[in-house]
């Protein structure tokens, strides 16, 4: 696999274990999430005959002889299939909102480094990101109204199925768009003789920015929304799991995570099944993260995430 | 430490900033909060009641207002020091915050102390080990919980801990208690009573200590690795200085002042930031306050949660800032 940016040429990578694995997993779990609802027989959204069907333990088949692959919830939905339509949302959710981050962050890093000046209002990354970020404000406040409004937006708009995908969307990025600016910040103070270079040696401005400035941003950046990506994914599903976020019966991991908290004796697959989901995808993502750090961004550090 | 060498002007530029950033966090929450759909008014009458009686608890409230004359109303009153009532508690907010506040305080001191005290220790040890098997381990644990959200991680605690004790036919006292911050009913008194909050606040406690522990063990391991790749290291080692010298003057010394950092900013992070963990185990701190504020629209709770979360984050900010110049030489200006 060959990587390689304008003026970083890193020529052909050799992929380590983890990157391998954590890619090819993420791949799958992607495929997963959109063929599995596809195809399968099962309405994940419906309720049936729940009597019968409520509560199947993981393998079991029911009376029609169809096979429950993590069993069933207490509406008797097969939960395999529930998880994996809720995988598209939260993947939406994490990569949408990570990109958005990411862009934004890029852009920004790369002004940063193309004019200086940002410098005299903005002194350290540190204060920057502990003062001007929304993260100064506690989550549920930030984002419950966020939601709400999107909400309602959505739904006079387009009618309301889609409007819980939506606000997911749209208010996360604000959080990662200042991360991101701040990994592409770091890195644009470390190494702006580039762009001084440039400029003595008579590059138009723009060249400076489109051709040096912003390509040398995009180390950090990419480290950045990857990690950015689990990051959404796990706030994405602590919301939803408080009852701020998706609304059943569309499913998230965090309402199934909800729906089995009463039934984590009688019924344990209920919750373990959709938290291991979580719990590998935000690896996963972790990970990848990681080995790109150790690869494209040098010292930027680790960043560190809210509670969720 | 050279407390003198903290020029009063920069204490002054950063107070005057850190109270406009409060300023700046209230007023967004307060528009934020209202432009949220539906009302107070419409979760405290009953479903059935004609509107009117809806828009009479709207004037009652001063919701019918434009929300600019609301704003003034609420800032006002603020600045003479009066959080308002709630709507849903029929409560001063003053005090529903008073009662708390300490509770999550104390949740949060001491899942923070745990933090670091759990997580430095084991950065330190796997960047000395890197690339070995202990530091294998350790980063596979330390990624596996950083990834895991805390409410699922708790849930697993609880089936384990309360419902897996009692079926195993462990004996009361050993079985950990899932909810709230002391038995009810029971009235307890002097150290029965405090032993009876620290069992309550057990698995609380672990969930919050060992997400932040692993996030802290995943930082401190990557800056102290890029501390010893530094030529004064080598320099030290190369001038004779034994293992724990290295460690404990030279890589110390530089990996101290970011924690220090870490720490102000986190401690009003665990405040709020508990709130799912504070969800999952009905504990009556902050952030299961704002919670039931938020569902229940009740702005004048939300505002007073968010004032005091606020206050809190400027107020870490600032000791951040009045802190680095000690631990870190070449701060002071």
């Amino acid at each position: 696999m060959s990587i390689g940016f304008r003026g970083t040429t890193l020529g052909r990578v050799r992929l380590t274990a983890m990157e391998r694995w954590s890619s090819i997993g993420l791949v799958l779990l992607a495929l997963a999430v959109v063929l599995v609802p596809l195809f399968s027989r099962a309405d994940p959204l419906a309720i049936g005959d729940v009597l019968s069907l409520r509560l199947l333990p993981p393998g079991a088949r029911d009376a029609s002889g169809s096979l429950h692959l993590l069993g069933t919830d207490r509406f008797g939905r097969d939960l395999f299939v529930r998880m994996m339509l809720a995988g598209r949302i939260s993947l939406a959710v994490g990569v949408i909102g990570s990109l958005l981050a990411g862009a934004l962050g890029t852009f920004v890093g790369a002004i940063a480094a193309w004019r200086g000046g940002v410098d005299s209002w903005a002194r350290s990354p540190r204060g920057v990101a502990a003062r001007w970020t929304p993260s100064a404000w506690p989550s549920p406040t930030r984002c419950s109204p966020c939601r709400g409004w999107c909400c309602y937006w959505c739904a006079r708009r387009s009618g309301s199925r889609g409007s819980a995908r939506w606000w997911s969307c749209s208010s996360r990025p604000a959080g990662w768009a200042w991360r991101a600016w701040c990994a592409g910040r770091c890195w644009a103070c470390s190494t702006r003789a580039y762009v001084d270079a440039a400029t003595a040696l008579g590059a138009s401005s723009w060249r400076v920015l489109l051709r040096h400035a912003l390509p040398n941003a995009l180390g950090p950046a990419i480290v950045a929304t990857t990690l950015g990506v689990g990051n959404a994914i796990l706030l994405e599903s602590g919301l939803s799991f408080l009852g701020m976020g998706i609304q059943p019966p569309q499913p998230s991991w965090g309402n199934m995570i909800a729906g089995g908290r009463d039934l984590i004796v009688a019924a344990p697959w209920v919750a373990i099944a959709p938290g291991s989901a979580l719990i590998v995808t935000v690896l996963a993502c972790t990970l990848l993260g990681d080995a790109l750090r150790d690869r494209l961004a040098g010292e930027t550090g680790t960043t560190l995430r809210e509670r969720v | 430490v050279h407390l003198q060498r903290v020029r009063a002007p920069a204490v002054l530029r950063q107070l005057a900033g850190a109270l406009v950033l409060l300023w700046l966090v209230i007023t967004v929450t307060f528009v934020l909060v209202h432009l949220a759909p539906g009302d107070a008014a419409a979760f405290l009458v009953a479903p059935d009641a004609p509107a009117a009686e809806a828009e009479r608890v709207r004037r009652t409230l001063g919701l019918d207002r434009p929300l600019m004359v609301q704003y003034a109303r609420w800032l006002a009153d603020v600045l003479r020091g009066n959080l308002g009532e709630s709507f849903a508690l029929a409560r001063p907010v003053g005090s529903v915050i008073r009662e708390a506040l300490p509770v999550s305080l104390g949740l949060g001191s001491a899942s923070l102390a745990l933090t670091f005290l759990i997580g430095v220790p084991i950065g330190l040890l796997q960047a000395a080990r890197r690339g070995r098997a202990l530091d294998r381990v350790l980063t596979v644990i330390t990624t596996t919980v950083y990834a895991a959200p805390s409410f699922w991680l708790a849930l697993a605690l609880v089936a384990v801990f309360t419902y897996g004790a009692a079926n195993w036919g462990l004996p009361p006292s050993l079985r950990l208690p899932a909810f709230g911050i002391h038995t009810p009913g029971a009235e307890l008194t002097g150290l029965a009573r405090v032993l009876d909050v620290l069992r309550h606040s057990i698995l609380p406690v672990t969930i919050l200590a060992a997400v932040g522990a692993a996030g802290i063990a995943r930082y401190s391991r990557s800056s102290v690795s890029d501390i010893l790749a530094n030529d004064f290291v080598r320099t030290a080692r190369a001038k004779g200085a034994s293992n724990g010298s290295v460690y404990f003057r030279h890589v110390l010394a530089n990996v101290l002042p970011p924690l220090v950092v870490l720490f102000a900013l986190a401690l009003p992070g665990v405040v709020a930031g508990s709130i799912f963990v504070e969800v999952v185990f009905a504990w009556p701190g902050m952030g299961r306050v704002m919670y039931s504020a938020i569902l229940a629209r009740d702005y004048p709770v939300v505002m007073g949660t968010s004032l005091a979360y606020a206050a809190l984050v400027v107020s870490a900010n600032l000791a951040a800032d009045l802190v680095l110049p000690i631990v870190d030489p070449r701060r002071r200006a």
